[in-house]
This record gives structure tokens, C-alpha cells and sequence, in this order.
């Protein structure tokens, strides 16, 4: 027949044109990291100050290179009677009043780029390895912050009872400590005998005392803020429901709960790197920290502020990386919170 | 509060003479570890006894004003009471010093300028953080006392034998703790301002009839700073427990902080494990006291 029900036609038509149209506008979602990642990629500041962060975390890799090839000595040999030539000059690397040497640059080819210390030693090759040690203690001690922190906020947030009564007492009795006292305690105790966990012994000049220290002062800022997210995800539905298919406690907290944590987490890391590395600054300044003649940034600046008068390179140079690394992080941690939470008021705070 | 002041007490205690590897009597011995010394140190605090009795010897010196350095021979209870007096000078005038900085910033942030004194202040506040207050205390000292001579180089008057040489002395020490705060203060104000201007009662205020003066002073100032104050507390408790360590050694002021320090040096444990227990009891304290003044201070909750 010649004239079709318009609507057959259009049903057929129609069905075909809007399938095919939505085939081409079928809408691809993005996830909220996505869409972080893109707010964060539009904060030009933030992306900068992380890619110096990267950028000094290489130089710190790249010691050992510097030491051999470009400066052609260690941390702790000493040139206290060397002489440089540089052109026609001859500079003495402690002068015979026992002033060190200040910043060559590349004058004297590579050797003593930022001068030398008191004792002769190239302070560009000590910044660089000591740039290894406050790394690695900010990064390892951050990461045992983190563990521990997640830990507590899950237990104490999700299981409540006693479990959550002893831990939130206990925090609130750490909290009260001052961190650099607590620190500075734990320090001075350690760094006599050592430390004896069960069949581990560290002795006094270990690395990892400090580590353990900076890492566990640290545990009660992250956990408060982190089990009250968990207290308020406690009541939704997901967990209503995950609770219903019968899942138990554990498996709960970890393979549901500990997701929606995770942009906390992502927010909180660089601030508890950056604190990490400034508390290690602090202790070792004190002397309750890294023991010499390790070096690290705080105990070069310990012992460039003896000398200031004399030799007050030996106290900007290593204070300068500090606070360049300390303040990329933060930086760098704003915009990350930016990106994944921008409504929150913000706030700069101590954790 | 007292169940936190003694866990503080246990936990101190533990910190020293439980957790450590090796014998506590000849870590408490120091410099002067003879055989004969760390054998009176074992029979004073009862190390052969068991752990509560140790426990209770070790509060009773701290408690008495008993306990003695054995490295230096002198009695620390008087050292401490000696001591607090550039202490308190520090803290509290440099904890008055960035809060009146960080009001009059945060003030003219809030009302006059827009973008660019935010980004100002975000910086300031950045880069305080980020900076050890030990370093930028020796820089300013070196390069304001020692060279530039304008201000001393370190050391401490007091305040009632000479006042001017006592503020003198104390400029330079409390500029370097107040860097830290500033920034991050002046944006807590300008954040609580902006949040309070927009509060019902300062239309109340304005409809009124009120000048703007008069409500931005009585009114909304006044409201604005109540949650800043109560964290202002915390800080000032923080400041004693740390800042003041560092920026006492640093200076020279010779306080409890600088006594602490060189303790800490020589590795000298009497007087770590009391300042430890005090500077603790003194925060707790004082964080009490402020929950109470803030709860005091707001009148929601004072009339409630």
C-alpha cells in the first residue's frame, strides 16, 4: 500500500535515528580522579613546586654520581690543607685562620661547588648525601605514619566499643605531648642504648630510630581527622548493604572503607613528608636525632650555626634546601587538596 | 584531665626507663658514670625493685624538687625555677606579637583588598611553615645583631632590672617564632571575618543605626576571633614545647628551653625526663583552661 501509519514510518525511522544518535553521544562518565587529575593539572603553581620536589629528590639520587665524577671525594674526607688552583689563583680550602672556603662554583672544576666546612669537607657533597638521609627518613617515616594512622582510624572508627575508647584515649594523650618534646624524648632515650624490639636490636646510630620516632609522633594527626571520616562513612548505605551480603568486619573496612579514604590519604601524604623532614631537622639540630657524622640538612645546619660568623654559607646552603624541598611540598600538597576537594575551606593547618 | 596527667607521667617514665635498651641507672649517670654512682642512682630510684616502685621513686624526685644531674651536679627543680622567667618573656610576647600582625593583616585582607592580598598571605603563610624556626633565628641574628649591629647578639635582661634592654634583646627571638604564625593566623582571620560579616547580627548591627566602625570593632572582630583564639592557645602551648627549644639555644636567652637543648646535647637524662613531664603538664593545662575560656568567650554557648 501506498501510505503507510506515520507512525510505523517514524517508529521504524525513529528507532533506527535514535539508536544511531545515541550510539555517537553515548556519554563517557569520569571518575572523580580524573577529574582531579585535570583540576590539578590546570594549577600550573602547584604541578611546578612537585616537579621541583621530584627534581631535588633526583639531585639526592644523583650523590654518589656528583661525589665520584664531579667533586672527586666523599662526605667525610677531609682537605684541610688542600690548595685549589683556580686560573692564576691559589685558594687555600681552609685558610690558616681556619676560615673554609665559600662557594666556587664551577671555579675550581666541580670541587667544593658551595664551599667547604670546618673541616674540609665539600659541602655540596655533603648537602647532596644529606639530602638522601632527610628524604629517606621524611619518606619512611611518613609511610609509617600513614600505615599506623589508617590502621587506628579503621579500627577505632569502624569496630567503636572499647577498641575505639582505649585508641581515642590514647590519642588524646599523645595529642597532648608536643611533638617536638615527645621527639626530643624519645631521642635523647634511644640514642644511648639503642632500642630492643623482641629479637630486634637497633643500636644508637641507626637510621631507623629516627625513622620509627618521626614516623610514630606523627600517627595521631593523621588518625583524628581520618576516624571521623570513618565514623560518618560508617552510616551510609554501602556498608548497610556490604553488612547484609554478609561480609565481616575486616573485610568491610579494608575492601570498602579504606577506598573512600584514599583521597584523604592522597591529600595528607605530601604535609606528613614535608613535617617529617622538618621534625628531623629540629631533632638533629638538637642532637636527638641523626648522630654525625651522618649527614643530614639538620645537623649541617647545627653545626653551620656554631660557625656563622666565620663561615655563613655553611648555614644558608643546607637551611635553603630545606625549606625549597619542605615548601614544594606544601605547595604541592595544596593544590593536591585543591584538586580533590575544592570545596573545602582552605585551610592550611598542622597536619 | 588528671587520668591524661598521669598517663603523661607513665609514659614519660616509660619513655625513659623502660623502653631504651640497657641499664637505666647508667644512662641516668651520664658523664659521671663511676661504679659508685650508678650504684647510689640504682638504690635512689629502685632499680632492683620492681617496675611501679621505680615508677613511684622517679615522680617522688621529679616531685620533690629532689631530682639532681648527675653530669652537672646541680639540682633541677632550681635550674627550672630559674629558667622560666626568659621563657614566658618569649612565648607570650611573641604569641601577642603574630596575633597582632596576623589581626591587622587579616583585617585589611578581609575588608579591603581582594585577590592579590590572598595570595600574599596564602604565600606568607606557606613559607612560614616550611622554614625551621632555629635557622631563621640564626640568619636574622647574624645578619641583624652580628653585622648590622642594630640589635644585640643574643643573651638576656631581665625584665624587671633593665625593661628596654629586656624587649631589646627579645625583638630579633620573638620576630623569628612569630614568622611561622603570622601567615597562617592573618588567613584565619580574614577567613572567620569574611564568615562573620555575612552573619545575621551584623545587619542587626548596621540596621541599627551602628557606624561601620563601631560594628566592625565591637561586633564583628570580637565574634570572628573566637575560634581563632582557642587555636591561638593550642599554638602558644606548641610554641612552649617546641618553638622556645630552639629559638632559646639559638639566641642564647638561657631558658627552660635552651636548658632542655643543652640536656638534650649532653645527653644528660634528669633533666630531659622533668622538663619532659612539665613542658606535657603545662599544655595540658593550658589547653584546658582555653576550652574553658572559649566556652566562656562564646556567648552562644556561655547562655546556652
Amino acid at each position: 500500500m501506498a501510505i503507510e501509519p506515520a507512525s510505523e514510518l517514524s517508529s521504524v525511522e525513529g528507532a533506527t535515528g535514535f539508536e544511531a544518535a545515541a550510539e555517537r553521544e553515548h556519554a563517557v562518565g569520569i571518575g572523580p580522579w580524573r577529574l582531579a587529575g585535570r583540576r590539578l593539572r590546570r594549577n600550573k603553581v602547584a604541578l611546578a613546586f612537585g616537579v621541583l620536589f621530584l627534581l631535588l629528590v633526583g639531585l639526592a639520587l644523583a650523590a654518589p654520581l656528583w661525589a665520584k665524577d664531579v667533586a672527586h671525594t666523599t662526605t667525610s674526607a677531609n682537605h684541610l690543607t688542600e690548595i685549589l688552583h683556580e686560573g692564576n689563583k691559589q685558594v687555600y680550602v681552609v685558610s690558616l685562620s681556619g676560615v673554609p672556603v665559600g662557594p666556587q662554583w664551577f671555579a675550581a672544576g666541580g670541587k667544593f661547588f658551595l664551599g667547604a666546612d670546618d673541616n674540609g669537607r665539600d659541602v655540596m657533597v655533603r648537602l647532596l648525601y644529606g639530602a638522601r638521609t632527610s628524604l629517606e627518613i621524611g619518606i619512611a617515616a611518613a609511610l609509617i605514619t600513614t600505615v599506623l594512622a589508617v590502621v587506628v582510624a579503621l579500627f577505632a572508627g569502624y569496630l567503636r566499643g572499647i577498641t575505639d575508647t582505649v585508641l581515642s584515649r590514647i590519642m588524646d594523650i599523645m595529642w597532648a605531648f608536643p611533638v617536638v618534646i615527645l621527639g626530643v624524648a624519645l631521642g635523647t632515650a634511644l640514642s644511648i642504648g639503642g632500642l630492643k624490639v623482641g629479637p630486634v636490636t637497633l643500636q644508637s646510630g641507626s637510621i631507623a630510630i629516627p625513622i620509627l620516632i618521626i614516623g610514630f609522633v606523627y600517627v595521631v594527626y593523621m588518625a583524628r581527622p581520618l576516624r571521623g571520616q570513618v565514623l560518618s562513612m560508617r552510616e551510609k548505605e554501602f556498608i548497610e548493604a556490604a553488612r547484609a551480603q554478609g561480609m565481616g568486619s575486616f573485610r568491610i573496612m579494608f575492601t570498602e572503607i579504606l577506598p573512600n579514604l584514599a583521597s584523604t590519604i592522597v591529600v595528607f601524604f605530601p604535609l606528613a613528608i614535608a613535617n617529617a623532614i622538618l621534625l628531623e631537622a629540629y631533632l638533629s639540630f638538637l642532637g636527638a636525632g641523626v648522630q654525625p657524622p651522618t649527614p643530614s640538612w639538620g645537623e649541617m645546619i647545627s653545626e653551620g650555626i656554631d660557625r656563622i660568623t666565620t663561615a655563613p654559607h655553611l648555614t644558608i646552603v643546607p637551611g635553603l634546601m630545606l625549606v625549597l624541598t619542605v615548601l614544594a611540598l606544601n605547595i604541592f600538597g595544596e593544590g593536591v587538596r585543591d584538586a580533590l576537594d575544592p570545596r573545602s575551606k582552605v585551610r592550611i593547618s598542622d597536619n | 584531665m588528671i587520668a591524661v596527667l598521669f598517663a603523661i607521667s607513665v609514659i614519660t617514665f616509660a619513655i625513659f626507663n623502660v623502653i631504651p635498651n640497657g641499664d637505666p641507672a647508667f644512662r641516668l649517670a651520664g658523664h659521671s658514670a663511676t661504679p659508685a654512682t650508678i650504684a647510689t642512682i640504682r638504690h635512689e630510684w629502685g632499680f632492683d625493685k620492681p617496675v611501679y616502685v621505680q615508677y613511684e621513686k622517679t615522680m617522688e624526685k621529679i616531685f620533690n624538687g629532689t631530682l639532681i644531674s648527675y653530669s652537672t651536679q646541680t639540682n633541677v627543680d632550681t635550674e627550672i625555677r630559674h629558667d622560666i622567667w626568659p621563657t614566658i618573656s618569649l612565648a607570650v610576647g611573641a604569641a601577642l606579637l603574630w596575633m597582632f600582625f596576623a589581626i591587622c593583616l587579616g583585617m585589611y585582607s578581609a575588608l579591603k583588598a581582594g585577590k592579590i592580598s590572598d595570595r600574599f598571605l596564602t604565600a606568607l603563610a606557606l613559607v612560614g611553615i616550611s622554614m625551621p624556626v632555629f635557622w631563621v633565628g640564626a640568619l636574622l641574628s647574624y645578619y641583624l645583631g652580628f653585622k648590622a649591629g642594630i640589635f644585640p647578639n643574643g643573651g638576656y635582661t631581665s625584665l624587671t632590672s633593665n625593661p628596654v634592654q629586656w624587649a631589646w634583646h627579645l625583638i630579633l627571638p620573638w620576630t623569628a617564632l612569630s614568622i611561622l604564625f603570622i601567615g597562617v593566623y592573618s588567613r584565619l582571620v580574614r577567613s572567620s571575618i569574611l564568615d562573620t560579616i555575612n552573619e545575621d547580627f551584623v545587619r542587626t548591627a548596621r540596621s541599627k543605626g551602628l557606624g561601620q566602625r563601631q560594628v566592625l570593632l565591637k561586633h564583628v572582630l570580637r565574634n570572628s576571633l573566637i575560634p581563632v583564639i582557642s587555636l591561638w592557645g593550642l599554638d602558644f602551648g606548641a610554641i612552649i614545647g617546641g618553638g622556645a627549644i630552639v629559638t632559646e639555644s639559638v639566641f642564647n636567652l638561657g631558658g627552660v628551653g635552651q636548658y632542655a637543648a643543652n640536656s638534650i646535647q649532653s645527653l644528660d637524662v634528669p633533666p630531659v625526663m622533668a622538663l619532659t613531664i612539665f613542658i606535657a603538664f603545662f599544655v595540658v593545662l593550658f589547653n584546658t583552661i582555653v576550652d574553658i575560656m572559649y566556652a566562656w568567650l562564646d556567648p552562644r554557648i556561655r547562655l546556652s
